[in-house]
């Protein structure tokens, strides 16, 4: 690489004022972000790549991570698929291609995606999308619920199993120290066949085009990581399908945050109408209780009324029986009474 | 445990005790492991497997199980269904100690539980769906423990305390049905973010409103399911309005649970027929989500329904049975059968041993709680000092 120390010094300063001058990342509307402008990636020539592993032992001193049973020189760990691991922060594989002569080395690592899957689900914030690229890790506050390791496309973070009371999150870092210092990633420093290019990620995406064209037929039409998942910093030539080298091609284009955007905007929605439902629904209920309370009283008052009125009648008739009958008892008494007037008289 | 001791019974050594002491050492032993070894010791977890057992079956189930609290007060102080009001105080806690066993399980999980409060005090991750789910999870908690106080204050004779927090019935209900809202349907919200990892008959953007509308059918069925055990074990401690609306509310709950169940199952399938994903349903896959969506979703709707008409109760507490069996094949297709499809089998998660059995060991510690709970205060019947003031 023939980047000058000073160079580089200006560009980290032109991503970090860039990033407060550029567009903020929306995971909804109208706007697309396009990443930080001036920010730094990497790019992936997968055919110059001769899997020593050089990159695997430079990360792992730059990281000061434990040393390997197999050192970094045996490359019949190249036998089998591997993945990122607490010790590992990058490796390499090997894909046997049928009928090609040469098999294809891969460099697995964190992709440093534009949108990370893995800061947008962090419910303590711990992961960060630099304005400078590189997506960096905070253990000081991660609870360790591993959403991170769920939610990511690439599976690339790992998590330290064995450790009871301060296990934490490791992933590669695009070597963030090194590139604040003013130095390219030590992956990068130590590849021998430029495998590896750091660089601005647009600088990068028109070398790789310029060799898509030049070379038709050395790589396949496609820059893996310029849209995957809304785009990546880390970017990929292949003379193959990019699936034969054990690369997702089922990815879709839409950065991660926006995969969950919908579900999260419905939460306002719900605590502003949510209450006014229910008390809504809570007023029917009540209403509902008045009326038929209020019906049952009118019921009650109507039918007392009416039995009031029958009492009443028959009151009145029994009042009308009873003079009536006193007053016949009565005349009952003076015609007896005259009778016998009469037979005395007689 | 010492609650039998309590009451002077002549032994400890009832079935109930040996076998729940026995769960409860070993859950301690394992808890040691798990807090001085890390979860390597104890989990079958990997780089590939973050989620396990204990959030699949602790969290995802556990809080979808303990959904019974905001139907049920819902039922009853919204919607004016009274008649249902003797299920409130167990359904309420259930819910409680559904809830906080849910926390309880999660600090097993979580690399460092101690920290679990950091998303509120030391930075907000407001774009995390978990950020919800652990903001609502911890609000819901405390309404759900003011909404069982009363019953803790009545056997301790806390008439003033108790009198005021009764006031707040109303609050708590709202307050209690809008959080669940939001953090039932966010857990299957949570899986959003992983459409290249979950299988495609399970991912669908209507995640969030198949986990609210399933918590629904879960709370419901959950009432019945505890209702009936109760009833089996805990009767003595029952009066006459808790035995006589018992009925009435297993029929309403069953009637309820059915109709919800079908409006749930068309929405499974539209989810389907959304992705149109019809050519999926005769892999294997395809075949496990046809069991799930016809075994344990349209027949549980069929059989509270004929229950329902029959007049059935044996029907339907079996059916509730069902569906909370229903639910846990739910949530375990979600976030881990249906999960990874796409590894190789050497690459998949099979839960340890002792993952399941501190899972069990949680339960059991819910179950001797409950216990010791209805045999000391007022749940399945009315403190005689507190009736007709609610």
């Amino acid at each position: 690489m023939s980047i000058s120390r000073r160079k580089f010094l200006g560009w980290i300063g032109a991503a970090g004022v860039g990033s407060t001058l550029g567009k903020s990342a929306f995971a909804g509307g109208g706007k697309h972000f396009e990443g930080h402008p001036d920010s730094f990636g990497v790019l992936h020539d997968t055919t110059l790549c001769v899997g020593c592993r050089s990159c695997e032992a430079a990360c792992a001193k730059e990281n000061a991570l434990p040393v390997p049973d197999k050192p970094f020189t045996d490359l019949s760990v190249l036998q089998e698929k591997r993945r990122t691991s607490p010790t590992a922060y990058t490796v390499v594989n090997k894909f046997d291609i049928p009928g090609r002569k040469t098999p294809v080395f891969v460099k697995k690592q964190c992709n440093h995606c534009l949108e990370p899957a893995c800061a947008s689900v962090c419910f303590v914030r711990a992961f960060e999308k630099t304005a400078q690229g590189p997506v960096i890790y905070d253990e000081s506050v991660c609870v360790g619920c591993r959403y991170c390791m769920v939610a990511c496309p690439f599976e690339i973070p790992t998590y330290e199993y064995d450790k009871a009371l301060e296990p934490r999150v490791m992933k590669c870092t695009m070597c963030h120290p090194r590139v604040m210092r003013g130095e390219v990633p030590a992956c990068v420093e130590a590849c021998p066949k430029e495998a590896l290019i750091f660089g601005k990620r647009e600088d990068l995406i028109n070398i790789a085009r310029d060799r898509i064209r030049k070379y038709p037929e050395r790589y396949v039409d496609h820059i893996y990581g310029e849209n995957e998942m809304g785009g990546t910093s880390w970017l990929y030539l292949s003379a193959v399908p990019f699936h034969e080298i054990g690369m997702r091609e089922d990815l879709g284009v839409t950065p991660a945050p926006e995969l969950t955007s919908g579900a999260l905007s419905a939460v306002p929605v719900v605590v502003g109408l949510w209450p006014v439902f229910l008390m809504g629904l809570f007023a029917i209920s009540k209403r509902k209780e008045a009326v038929s309370r209020e019906e049952m009283e009118a019921r009650v008052q109507s039918v007392s009324a009416l039995a009031e009125a029958k009492l009443a009648a028959a009151m009145e008739t029994a009042q009308k029986e009873k003079t009536a009958a006193v007053a016949k008892e009565v005349q009952k008494a003076l015609e007896s009474a005259a009778q016998s007037r009469t037979k005395e008289e007689i | 445990m010492s609650d039998n001791a309590a009451m002077g019974a002549k032994t400890w050594l009832t079935p109930f005790n040996v076998v729940t002491g026995a769960i409860i050492i070993i859950g301690l032993v394992l808890s040691v492991l798990r807090f001085t070894m890390g979860l390597g010791a104890v989990t079958n977890l990997t780089d590939d497997n973050a989620w396990g057992l204990w959030i699949g079956f602790d969290l995802l189930v556990g809080v979808a199980l303990a959904a019974g609290g905001y139907v049920t007060s819902a039922a009853v102080y919204l919607l004016g269904m009274k008649k249902f009001h003797s299920a409130v105080r167990p359904a309420v806690l259930t819910g409680f100690l559904g809830y906080a066993l849910v926390v309880f399980a999660l600090s097993y999980d979580v690399g460092r539980p101690w920290r679990l409060p950091y998303p509120f005090i030391m930075q907000q991750g407001t774009t995390s769906l978990l950020f919800e789910v652990a903001g609502c999870v911890a609000l819901y908690l405390t309404v759900l423990f003011l909404e069982f106080v009363p019953a803790a204050m009545e056997w301790l004779g806390l008439k003033k305390l108790r009198k005021l927090i009764v006031r707040l019935t109303l609050a708590l209900t709202v307050l209690g049905v809008v959080l669940s809202t939001l953090h039932q349907s966010s857990l299957g919200a949570i899986f959003l973010i992983a459409p290249s990892k979950l299988h495609p008959l399970w991912y669908s953007s209507y995640l969030p409103v198949f986990f609210f509308i399933s918590s629904i059918a879960a709370g419901l069925s959950m009432v019945i399911f505890e209702s009936s055990l109760s009833h089996r074990y805990f009767a003595d401690k029952m009066d006459e309005a808790h035995l006589r609306e018992n009925e009435g509310v297993t029929l309403g709950f069953g009637k309820a649970a059915s109709m919800v169940l079908a409006g749930y199952f068309i929405i499974k399938v539209m989810g389907v027929a959304g992705g149109d994903h019809w050519g999926l349903l005769g892999t294997p896959y395809g075949l496990w989500f046809l069991v799930e969506l016809l075994g344990f979703v349209a027949l549980p709707s069929l059989l509270y329904a004929v229950g329902v008409r029959n007049k059935d109760l044996t029907l339907i507490r079996w059916t509730a049975g069902w569906t909370v069996l229903g639910i846990v094949v739910n949530r375990l297709n979600i976030s881990l059968v249906a999960f990874n499809w796409q590894l190789p089998s050497s690459q998949r998660y099979f839960p340890h041993w002792m993952e399941i059995a501190t899972s069990v060991f949680i339960v059991t510690v819910g179950i001797v709680v409950f216990r010791f709970i209805v045999t000391r205060m007022p749940i399945f019947y009315e403190h005689p000092e507190y009736k007709d003031i609610h």
